[in-house]
């Protein structure tokens, strides 16, 4: 019953991980990266309102500004733990002996996600202090902090198996590490663009204005779909609600954006999952 | 039991095993022979369950390899011709995963891994990292790997490679232990005579083929041609060269003039050369030695392989 449960993969990949002197300058340098940005912010902040001193509303948008960088540091790093996970234990002749081994593939695949995962959690932990500098303030309620962290881990997981996906199927980690961010980018990046793309052509309704402006544009659920699954743009209707207003209002869709997040973060985890586990064993027939 | 039944793997156009069959007892130690690119490693993949047969299949103690994988692992163990090690992992640690990674309980992998580092003469280097292990302490580690579960059958893929002769002596010891132990190998090597010495059995391999299975004194009789003759005499060289000469059977002849030895290739059955024999002795050569060159592996893979370069 205990070997259910127990994944030698996983609690080998975190011995590894937390000998390795790479984790360790990699979390130094999270957390420096990190304290640089909001130190840059609360100076440049504090210079531009004069006061030098911090409000609630304003504790508030620092709340923010750490929230949306975190998200971009965490999905910028999940890449690089992940996309390796099993290409590089081709490269370095280790898979053909743990293909051997009684464990499922199953098992190996969620064994390499979790420790990967791990080392994330690690980090968003390791943040955590600035945010107590935010709660010293006030502003900002616990159910927002666990929502975003929630988010967070639900970004990350579905980047993570992107990254085991490609690991999988390629031969090659440079590979995988691209086709990866390749991934993460198109998700951060260019679903806003599409976005914004989308809206402006919503717009101008071939040109000729069936709604007076400023009226209930027509709706465009594809356009709706690219702001739904940018992790920015849900970090910012989680944050102000009145964003999510905007963006029914825009759409003419006031489906809440964070359920299609969910959706859609949890519909690539299981199938990025499903193909690396099927592909882990390609050259045997049946595999588990 | 291991059988193998017409077992071919394709990879394009390319054959690399065709219609391939073999059975192996239980406890038999087996030896691959062939060149390079015959298919042994592609034989030895497709029973460790990481390649599939494109057609034909193999059963281990009746489970097939294609069908029932899990299965299969959990019998064998595993040595790769190139394998890699994790850096960063002390011995006592890289045994401690794969011993998990079999599912062998935390209690017992602590009174097994001591133990199969001392078969393998490493208890020296138990907390050293895996990584900075010479070749040869790595391969005998691998080795003490792929005995962690206690398999049945061993199928070891070139494990004496790149080893110095003391390592590859001691490599022999070991196998020697686990075949006392009942196990099953099957082992491939380009170092003939150690197979010789090691091996029940040997199967020969060429591009793809079986070229022959059988007891390692009848493969060498199997694949033995002309047989080579020396004879020493006390002296009469001459004499007895000029007797030689006239046998139908005898050609090549040579001579050693410093050893008083005539060696020549001999074509006559067993019976003939009982009367060749007489024969010399009842015309006075003082013939006091004769004897039939032995060829050994080494020959008989070059005569064997020989096509595969031509
Ligand atoms: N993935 C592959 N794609 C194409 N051809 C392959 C592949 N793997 C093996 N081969 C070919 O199959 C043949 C058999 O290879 P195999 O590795 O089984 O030989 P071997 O007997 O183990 O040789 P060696 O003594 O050099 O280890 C070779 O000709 C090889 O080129
Ligand atoms: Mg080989």
């Amino acid at each position: 019953m205990h070997q259910r449960f127990s994944n030698p993969v996983l609690m080998k990949e975190l011995k590894l991980r937390f000998r390795a002197f790479k984790s360790f300058s990699g979390l130094m340098f999270y957390l420096i990266l990190l304290f640089i940005f909001v130190g840059g912010f609360l100076s440049v902040y504090t210079q531009f309102t004069g006061t030098g001193f911090f409000r609630p509303s304003e504790s508030f948008i620092m709340f923010s500004v750490i929230s949306v960088l975190q998200m971009a540091l965490v999905m910028f790093i999940t890449p690089g733990l992940t996309a390796g996970a099993i290409s590089s234990e081709r490269e370095k002749q280790t898979l053909n002996i743990l293909l051997t081994t009684t464990q499922s593939s199953t098992q190996i695949i969620i064994g390499k996600l979790l420790s990967s995962i791990a080392f994330l959690i690690l980090l968003l932990i390791a943040g955590l202090p600035l945010y107590s500098i935010v709660f010293l303030f006030g502003g900002v309620s616990p159910t927002q902090l666990i929502t975003i962290f929630l988010f967070y881990l639900l970004t990350v997981i579905a980047i993570g198996s992107i990254g085991i996906m490609f690991s999988t199927i390629t031969k090659k980690t440079i590979v995988s590490m691209i086709a990866t961010y390749g991934a993460m980018i198109f998700l951060g990046a260019v679903t806003a663009f599409f976005f914004f793309v989308g809206f402006s052509l919503d717009r101008i309704p071939g040109g000729m204005p069936t709604t007076p402006i400023g009226g209930p544009t027509p709706s465009s659920p594809i356009t709706f779909f690219w702001a739904a699954i940018n992790p920015g743009a849900l970090m910012l209707t989680i944050l102000f609600p009145e964003m999510g207003n905007e963006l029914a209002n825009l759409t003419n869709i006031s489906f809440p954006n964070w359920i299609v997040y969910l959706i859609f973060y949890s519909l690539i985890t299981v199938i990025c999952l499903f193909i690396a586990i099927r592909k882990l064993r390609a050259n045997m027939r049946h595999n588990r | 039991m291991i059988e193998i039944k017409g077992l071919t793997k394709k990879y394009g156009s390319f054959v690399a095993l065709d219609h391939f069959e073999l059975s192996i007892g239980d406890g038999v130690v087996c030896g691959f022979v062939g060149a390079n690119g015959a298919g042994k490693s592609t034989i030895f993949s497709i029973l460790a369950t990481l390649l599939s047969p494109t057609a034909g299949d193999a059963t281990i103690h009746g489970k097939s390899v294609t069908r029932d994988p899990a299965e299969i692992r959990k019998v064998i163990g595993y040595m790769p011709d190139f394998f890699g090690v994790y850096d960063q992992l002390k011995a006592d640690e890289y045994l401690d995963f794969y011993g998990a990674s079999y599912g062998i309980p935390a209690e017992k992998r602590k009174v097994l891994i001591p133990e199969l580092l001392e078969l393998v003469n490493l208890t020296d280097k138990r907390y050293e990292y895996v990584d900075l292990l010479s070749r040869g302490m790595k391969q005998r580690l691998c080795l003490a790997r792929s005995l962690i579960h206690d398999p049945k059958v061993l199928i070891l893929d070139e494990p004496a490679s790149g080893l110095d002769p003391r390592a590859r002596v001691e490599m022999r010891d070991i196998l020697k232990h686990l075949k006392s132990m009942g196990k099953t190998i099957l082992i491939s090597s380009h170092i003939l005579p150690e197979l010789s010495e090691m091996c029940d059995e040997i199967v020969v391999i060429d591009r793809g083929k079986l070229i022959a299975h059988g007891h390692v004194e009848s493969i060498q009789a199997q694949l033995q041609g002309d047989k080579r003759i020396k004879v020493k005499v006390v002296d009469q060289l001459d004499a007895a060269r000029a007797f030689f000469e006239e046998d139908p059977f005898i050609s090549g002849i040579e001579l050693q003039e410093d050893k008083k030895e005539i060696s020549f290739t001999y074509k006559g059955s067993d019976e003939e050369q009982v009367e060749l024999l007489r024969k010399a002795l009842l015309s006075n050569i003082p013939v006091y030695s004769l004897n039939v060159e032995e060829k050994d592996l080494e020959d008989v893979f070059m005569a064997i392989t020989k096509g595969a370069y031509e």
